[in-house]
């Protein structure tokens, strides 16, 4: 579902973010990406949602090339991909039920259904009953799970995150988790970026853990 | 705690039948339209000055174009009087001069004929130039015969008068052609002078409509910069984060092109009672016309599409410099 062939990345400003990974993410498997802050965990990421392109190697998600697709054909791509971010990125001028509801605008979802999909989505993280509400109105991990709602609401073949838990109490990053799991369970394809240690020990899916832009050890299987 | 069916599958269930897809569509047509036009109403203030200037900006070559439309009444009414007069030689006897004028009158390029015998025309000189005592002195009618040659359309136009008037010329018994329509083309020459200059200030004009609307899209596209950012990083096509915009410029050139009817229609209004005093200060049944309901429907039409132009240029060029972080 997500492979990556000796991909390298350098930015612009010089700094190599990514030098020769390579693995591969099975359609609906779970996984946790994992190292230091810097390691590279967010330019796989946004390589995944096409935010950035490698600048050697080669991205495939669901199948795509991502190298292959021109500038016209990557918003239909990012619809597959649902991105949990860290800072959450809502809009602060529209309720929390446009909020989840844009991905769903996008695809052109009639009235009705998307009603039942925002809030079944909202249920699932939660926040069922706060539609109406403004992101601020809401605490940083409410927020969050917005995020998180979002990124499900339009049944994504593939979904990944960036530190969805850093900013919430163990409690609930432990419930996001699940969630996650929960996703997985129904066949979509989950890469979690995180350093949360505690979140790591709790669940056993398998890590992928890179330094430095490179892969590091074995991709341990961990029960 | 298991996943409810609304989020199970895997791929977004989009509508199904053509007719449901239509309707799905159109509502987001609608969504997008009310929304935007929304958005303009709650910044009042902005939204009345930019559509306030894009109205002052059709005002102006509309007004230009009714006065033109006025002018052009005005100067046919006065081509009606447009007549030749076709002076016969000295030597012409009575029947001679008749013959002419069945001659003349049979031409389907003349509406009429009225032949004016020399005695006749002393009379009306007479009469008209107060100058009785003068003419008197006279021991013989220095007039020749006349015949009055009213031209029949299209040939009472000025090209058709001259046309008429040269062949006239070609007459054996002619002494003199006279078509006084050197006012009608003067006046013609500055109504087309006129129209010319209506046309390349709507062209002018427009373009600063297109620049304004262009504009304030800039600044609205700079005010909802995050906004698109996020459309863009949940798979928001071109088109999506366009279509409110484009919409934006839509309702800014038809607000304005209102405007510009609103002008128009008060200026109309202030000026008619001084335009038909002045009318009927010269026997003249004139009256202003305003724009036909086809052309404020133009009018309308117009500002809209210079909107819709104007946010489309800038949508294209701002839009893609953003890229979601």
């Amino acid at each position: 579902m997500i492979r990556f062939d000796q991909v390298f990345k350098r930015y612009p400003n010089g700094r190599e973010a990514l030098a020769d990974l390579s693995f591969e993410l099975g359609s609906g498997e779970m996984a946790f990406l994992t190292g230091h802050s810097g390691a590279g965990k967010s330019t796989v990421l946004r390589l995944v949602a096409l935010l950035e392109r490698p600048t050697r190697g080669r991205v495939v998600v669901n199948g795509q090339h991502t190298t292959a697709l021109r500038r016209g054909q990557v918003p239909a791509f990012r619809r597959q991909v649902g991105f949990v971010f860290q800072d959450h990125r809502l809009l602060d001028d529209r309720p929390v039920f446009d909020n989840v509801a844009l991905p769903l605008a996008i695809a052109g979802v009639a009235r009705r259904e998307m009603d039942k999909r925002v809030r079944a989505a909202l249920d699932q993280v939660g926040l069922l009953g706060k539609e109406r509400l403004f992101p601020f109105e809401l605490s940083v991990g409410e927020q969050q799970r917005v995020g998180i709602a979002r990124a499900v609401v339009s049944k994504p073949p593939v979904l990944i995150a960036d530190e969805p838990t850093g900013n919430l109490d163990p409690d609930l990053a432990l419930e996001v988790m699940h969630l996650f799991q929960r996703f997985n369970a129904v066949g979509v394809t989950v890469l979690v970026a995180t350093h949360d240690v505690h979140l790591l020990e709790r669940f056993g899916v398998r890590r992928i853990r890179i330094e430095n832009g490179r892969l590091t050890g074995a991709a341990v299987v961990a029960a | 705690m298991s996943l409810p069916e609304e989020l199970r599958a895997p791929q977004p269930a989009g509508p199904r039948t053509v007719a449901g897809a239509l309707a799905t569509w159109l509502e987001r047509h609608l969504q997008t339209l009310v929304g935007s036009l929304g958005r303009l109403m709650r910044r009042p203030f902005a939204t009345l000055l930019s559509t306030l200037v894009i109205g002052v900006a059709l005002a102006l070559p509309g007004a230009l174009h009714i006065v033109l439309t006025n002018a052009r009444t005005l100067s046919a009414g006065l081509g009606d009087s447009v007549q030749l007069s076709l002076y016969l030689r000295r030597e012409t006897t009575p029947e001679q001069a008749r013959k002419v004028q069945l001659a003349v009158e049979a031409r389907t390029e003349v509406a009429g004929t009225v032949l004016v015998s020399p005695d006749e025309g002393l009379r009306e000189f007479a009469a008209l130039a107060g100058i009785g005592e003068a003419l008197k002195m006279l021991t013989a009618n220095p007039l020749p015969w006349l015949v009055k040659v009213r031209p029949a359309p299209p040939h009472d136009s000025v090209d058709g008068v001259a046309a008429l008037a040269a062949s006239l010329r070609e007459l054996p018994e002619t002494e003199l052609v006279e078509a006084d329509t050197a006012w009608v083309r003067r006046l013609q020459a500055i109504v087309a002078v006129l129209r010319r200059t209506a046309l390349l200030a709507a062209a002018i004009l427009a373009l600063g409509v297109v620049a304004i609307v262009g504009n304030t899209v800039r600044l609205e596209i700079d005010a909802r910069r995050a906004e698109i950012e996020v459309t863009r990083l949940v798979g928001g096509s071109n088109a999506f984060v366009r279509r409110p915009f484009l919409y934006s410029g839509f309702w800014q050139g038809l607000g304005g092109s209102l405007i510009a009817l609103a002008l128009l229609g008060g200026g109309l209004l202030a000026l008619e009672a001084p335009v038909a005093g002045l009318a009927a200060a010269y026997g003249s049944p004139f009256r202003l016309s305003g724009l036909a309901f086809t052309e404020v429907l133009a009018v309308a039409a117009a500002g809209a599409l210079l909107g819709l132009l104007g946010a489309w240029l800038a949508a294209g060029y701002h839009l893609r410099r953003i890229e979601p972080r």
